[in-house]
């Protein structure tokens, strides 16, 4: 159930060169929010750029009717929102998609993976499943000045938090899966949430399908409309009966079952 | 104050409608606005079998709208029948499916199923420049679009017929003239112009399908113009569309010769530009002391 709220900026924070947080109040969608769900964001009314914005969303504080979100500015539509002032009001559809991340089920041991911007969305999940299982989460950086919200991921209190970066400029040198597969040949989990870069998400994928690990990704693609009427952010998937078809992010995910989904 | 209309024989309560490939089978829309009080709902794109569509990336941005090679994505019109058309008839609208086919053949049985189907009217899209069969090779020339439209026509004929035009012709009239010789009902124009979208780092085309159909408020001057061409060549009535956002622009189709309007792109970046249009031509009508929307419809003098 998406809803079209104009919400209020209440805070704008730069997390980091070029990565802004915003938070902004719709207890509409603070109330609707799923982990995993993201918010497609006019960034200006003077109708340029033409498209919405598609954000996932980092963190709900349902008790304020707060909603967070965190971009990174890599190209115009981006700019224009880290230019938004605090008190403006901001033209948003949300929450959106239908496929979650799955928090109801009973797990033991999880473990959470994230790549760059992917990082951001995993931190609602992670809060979800608190008290569901034991947790280890990897994020990964390519340097030390795009490591973000190392602290919040902390301050949840997990089994582990490996942080590492490509280039070694901060903490663990290497890519996250590396260290998340180490620790899984050990201790093995039922559970594998992933988010980020297509080359991340297609190794989780390959990784966890040939463990028989319980996997979920959160895809992307380009969209159009956001609500699932254009069919323009197709992705391929595997149909129960093997033949393949397109999906879309926008309305079937973004959040899809690994072993579904073809690279 | 009157807003309807008779487009073809179909009672339009209000002249928006809203665009085939927008806005699904209207599912989506109905959490954000009221589908009754829409004109009409052109369905999206439908042939005789299930089409998978094209690879994405489908959609890409440009300066004052889209491009977009979807491909015609759809389940199929026994699909569509069983599961889609019963949603779409709760709400107190038109119904107008828009159909699609590879071969003349497969119009001529599309159009044999939606003869006996509950819908309110047909609009044949000869004009898709984003499959590889069918579409274009029919939509560009007199005769072309006369062979289709005059087969179609021939097992269509309990419903009103509408032939969907592209506007990459160089005379716009001639295929409209094909349509309503051939017996076609209405006309709508226009549909997307064919458009590429380079990234230039990659020095690769962002769309998979490397073009795309360009749709958005950037088209409007030219389809404002074809819509005119076509309202002064034929005598058949014409849906106008391509770039409309707002009320002002609907009605500057309706002078321009549309006796309805549809909305694509629009409903896209936002759901509500439907309601909102239908809203600001009330506004327009009363600010402008107009009683009755027909008088608007082919009012434009020319210089
Ligand atoms: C479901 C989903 C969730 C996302 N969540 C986040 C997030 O939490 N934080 C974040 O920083 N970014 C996120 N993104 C990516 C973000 O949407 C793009 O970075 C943004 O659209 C770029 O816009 P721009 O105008 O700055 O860039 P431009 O390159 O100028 O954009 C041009 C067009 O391409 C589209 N586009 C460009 N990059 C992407 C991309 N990676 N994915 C989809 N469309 C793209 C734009 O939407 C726009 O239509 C998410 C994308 C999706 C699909
Ligand atoms: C994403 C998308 C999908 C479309 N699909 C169809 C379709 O299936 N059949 C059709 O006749 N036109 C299709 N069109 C064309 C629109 O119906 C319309 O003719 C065109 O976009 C111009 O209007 P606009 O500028 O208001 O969008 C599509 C357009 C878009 C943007
Ligand atoms: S963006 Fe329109 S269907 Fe997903």
């Amino acid at each position: 159930m998406g809803k079209k709220v104009l919400a209020e900026l209440v805070n704008k924070e730069e997390l980091n060169k070029d990565i802004f947080k915003f938070s902004v109040r719709s207890k509409e969608i603070a109330d609707l929010a799923k982990p995993g769900q993201f918010l497609d964001i006019k960034v200006s009314d003077k109708g340029e750029p033409f498209l919405r914005r598609p954000i996932s969303i980092h963190n709900v504080d349902k008790e304020n009717g707060i909603v967070e979100f965190i971009f990174m500015v890599v190209g115009k539509g981006t700019k224009i929102l880290a230019e938004r002032n605090v008190g403006e009001k901001l033209d948003i559809l949300g929450p959106l998609g239908n496929g979650t991340f799955d928090t109801d089920k009973k797990y033991n041991s999880v473990s959470i993976i994230g790549g760059g911007l992917g990082v951001f969305p995993l931190y609602e999940l992670t809060k979800k499943l608190k008290n569901n299982a034991s947790l280890n989460v990897y994020l990964g950086f390519r340097n030390k000045d795009l490591v973000t919200c190392e602290k919040e991921f902390e301050a949840i209190g997990l089994n582990k938090l490996c942080v590492t970066t490509d280039d070694g400029s901060y903490k663990e040198k290497g890519f996250a899966i590396d260290f998340m597969k180490k620790d899984i040949e050990e201790h093995r989990v039922d559970k594998i949430f992933a988010c980020g870069p297509l080359p991340m998400l297609r190794a989780v994928k390959e990784y966890a399908d040939k463990e028989g690990i319980d996997c979920e990704l959160s895809m992307e693609e380009r969209m159009g409309c956001g609500i699932g009427a254009c069919l323009g952010c197709a992705i391929e998937y595997i149909r129960d009966d093997g033949t393949k078809t397109y999906k879309h992010v926008c309305k079937d995910g973004p959040v899809f079952d690994s072993k579904k989904i073809i690279f | 104050m009157n807003l309807g209309v008779d487009f073809c024989g179909i009672k339009l309560k209000n002249p928006v409608t809203v665009a085939s490939g927008t806005f699904g089978y209207g599912r989506e829309f109905e959490e954000y606005i009221d589908l009754n009080r829409l004109g009409a709902i052109i369905t999206k794109g439908t042939t005789l079998k299930e089409k998978l569509g094209n690879k994405a990336p489908r959609i890409c941005e440009v300066t004052g709208g889209l491009l977009n090679s979807i491909g015609l994505q759809n389940p199929g019109v026994e699909h569509f029948l069983k599961e889609d058309l019963p949603f779409l008839r709760k709400f107190d609208t038109k119904i107008i499916v828009n159909a699609c086919g590879s071969t003349v053949e497969d119009y001529v049985e599309l159009c044999k199923i939606l003869n006996d189907a509950d819908i309110d009217g047909v609009e044949l899209n000869l004009s898709c420049p984003n499959v590889k069969e069918g579409c274009l090779a029919f939509g560009t020339t007199y005769e072309g679009v006369k062979g289709v439209t005059e087969k179609v026509r021939k097992v269509l004929d309990r419903k009103p017929l509408i032939v969907k035009l592209t506007p990459n012709v160089t005379d716009i009239t001639q295929p409209a003239k094909g349509a309503e010789d051939a017996g076609a009902d209405g006309i709508s124009a226009i549909n997307t112009l064919l458009g590429m979208k380079i990234d230039i780092k990659k020095r690769r085309p962002i769309l998979a399908n490397n073009t795309g159909g360009f749709a958005g408020p950037a088209i409007k001057p030219v389809a404002v113009r074809m819509v005119y061409q076509i309202a002064q060549a034929v005598n058949i009535p014409v849906m106008g569309l391509g770039g409309i956002m707002t009320g002002e622009d609907a009605i500057e189709f309706m002078e321009a010769g549309a006796t309805a309007i549809s909305i694509g792109a629009g409903n896209m970046v936002d759901p509500e530009t439907s309601i909102r249009v239908i809203d600001e031509i009330e506004e327009f009508m009363k600010a402008n002391q107009i009683d009755d929307i027909k008088k608007l419809i082919g009012s434009v003098e020319m210089n």
